[in-house]
């Protein structure tokens, strides 16, 4: 870590604190054959070995109130695992996480049912995101505004497109009101003025949350929302710091 | 390194809550629980031009398929009276459990990206899959009660046990769903087994034929009677089938079976909570 700025806290409250934070999965190998053959001598036939990926070795950081974070790096650096960590999701193989309240991963793209109308999404994706079906039904007109899909809202969502269905999965996500949200890729969809929307909810969101995090590749989606961001390299935090110049150190080493 | 020192008021997450708070957890999702199983139950058929009508016509042809099989090659001294009623109930009460068992196996599995993304306690999962399959029951119970008129059975009063067989069914099929959903996270390959095992309880049922009839040893047949599939097809047989009672002793199986289950089965689950989401 020896690029590492690291930011300076304010004085708002600490939200979340993340540290040394390890997180390993387990997958099994591929069919691929070890190529020594001893190796495969020593190995069971048929029997698949497990393997175990360091998705996160040691990171550590703390959140204050009111601090909209940007994390960048590349695919498969460990963005979304971060994501996941921070959200009680995933548990640490090492380190720990420590939060306020229940921070929420704003993404309830694997609750949704494409044959089923906009309008049971709506209430399905609220339920799933710990609404009470109160709360819900009170969302539910101005969830289907903000989506702005019109009378579609009563057809199945596989006859979206592809932007209208993700309007309506932003929109259902971003109806909910948590101390910390986790927002992953959610802004790289929709024309122009709906990304206009977007980050103008994000930012009331940071507002009544406390504190946001926002993944994304769009480099510009995160400088127009994030003062701070966190740059992940390989499971390490790489760099930690205002987002202008994080962003510009990371499209440096992108090239 | 970052400022840590100030984080003493944050809870740390993660960890496993305690059985209380876990139930309590449970509860308050019951809302999610029951949207998730209705809304799955009506995708499922909502492609196909008939619609829900294929949760009563598939276990249908099954019981033309087996009735017409087994008529042929079983002497009739190994059926019933009232044999149509007879069958129709056990293929339905059978399928039941048998998509409960697999469906219950992929319920975590399956169910990947809803782990990862977003927070609730995992039971839910294999709750909410049984309860989708509890949802094609209503229409299946209407077919039966009118295929009973059709063949000669009164409309009684008595008609109304079948509510309770089916809750004990539901329970017993939950603690299956339990235990299969684990089992699958821990060795993948169970999943390939299932088949063969709800193969050896159809037969082993007296789904197409009668075990009082057909099996003379009393030990066996015992045995036979007392397989929780067994019990509650006779539950319900006995619901609707005059010359059919069920006997007491299938109630008393039918709630231990259905109580131990659930109960062993929730606390088989359980202590694999944070492991889902490693998955």
């Amino acid at each position: 870590m020896s690029e590492a700025v690291h930011h300076q806290p304010g004085p708002g409250r600490q939200t979340v604190v993340v540290e040394d934070l390890h997180v390993d999965y387990r997958v099994f190998a591929t069919g691929r054959r070890d190529k020594t053959k001893r190796k495969l001598l020593r190995r069971a036939p048929g029997v698949r070995r497990s393997r175990t990926v360091h998705a996160l070795r040691g990171v550590s950081f703390s959140a204050q109130e009111g601090e909209a974070i940007g994390v960048v790096g590349h695919n498969g650096s460990g963005k979304s695992t971060l994501l996941r960590a921070v959200a009680g999701l995933t548990p640490p193989t090492k380190g720990a996480v420590y939060a306020d309240g229940e921070p929420v991963l704003l993404g309830v793209n694997a609750a949704l049912i494409n044959d089923l109308s906009g309008e049971r999404n709506v209430v399905l994706g609220g339920l799933a995101l710990g609404m009470s079906p109160e709360e819900v039904s009170e969302r539910y007109q101005s969830i289907v505004d903000f989506a702005g899909i019109g009378e579609f809202i009563e057809l199945p969502m596989r006859t979206y497109s592809s932007g209208m269905a993700a309007r309506l999965r932003f929109a259902i996500a971003a109806s909910t009101t948590h101390q910390v949200l986790l927002i992953d890729e959610a802004l790289a969809v929709g024309d122009a003025d709906f990304r206009r929307r977007s980050e103008r909810r994000i930012k009331e969101l940071r507002g009544e949350a406390g504190t946001v995090f926002l993944v994304s590749h769009s480099m510009r989606s995160i400088l127009d929302t994030c003062d701070r961001s966190l740059w992940i390299d390989h499971g390490t935090l790489r760099m930690d710091g205002p987002t202008e110049d994080v962003v510009k150190a990371y499209k440096a080493s992108v090239g | 390194m970052t400022d840590l020192a100030a984080h003493d008021h944050l809870p740390r997450l993660g960890g496993r809550p305690r059985l209380s708070a876990y139930l309590g957890l449970l509860w308050r999702r019951r809302h999610f629980t029951i949207e998730l199983a209705r809304s799955r139950f009506r995708a499922e058929n909502e492609q196909d031009r008939l619609g829900a009508a294929w949760i009563v016509i598939k276990p249908l042809i099954n019981a033309a398929v087996y009735g017409l099989v087994f008529g042929l090659l079983l002497p009739s001294s190994s059926r019933p009276e009232n044999f149509v009623p007879f069958l129709v109930a056990g293929i339905f009460v059978f399928q039941f459990f048998a998509a409960s068992l697999s469906d219950g196996a992929k319920s975590i599995t399956g169910n990947l990206g809803l782990v990862r993304s977003l927070h609730f306690p995992r039971a839910m999962l294999p709750v909410a899959t049984v309860l989708q399959r509890a949802y094609g029951l209503v229409p299946m119970m209407a077919v039966l009660a009118l295929l009973a008129v059709a063949t000669g059975e009164g409309i009684r009063l008595h008609w109304l046990m079948v509510v309770p067989a089916l809750l004990l069914a539901t329970v017993f099929n939950t603690g299956v769903a339990f235990v299969a959903a684990r089992l699958t996270i821990h060795v993948r390959d169970v999943a390939q087994l299932i088949p063969f095992v709800t193969r050896l309880l159809f037969y082993a049922s007296g789904i197409f034929y009668s075990i009082d009839r057909v099996v003379s040893d009393p030990l066996v047949a015992g045995v036979l009677q007392a397989n929780p599939v067994h019990v509650y097809i006779s539950l319900v047989r006995g619901a609707f089938l005059v010359d059919l009672p069920a006997p007491p002793e299938a109630w008393w199986f039918g709630v231990g079976w259905a109580g131990l289950l659930f109960v062993g089965g929730f606390f088989f689950f359980w202590p694999a909570e944070e492991r889902y989401g490693r998955e």
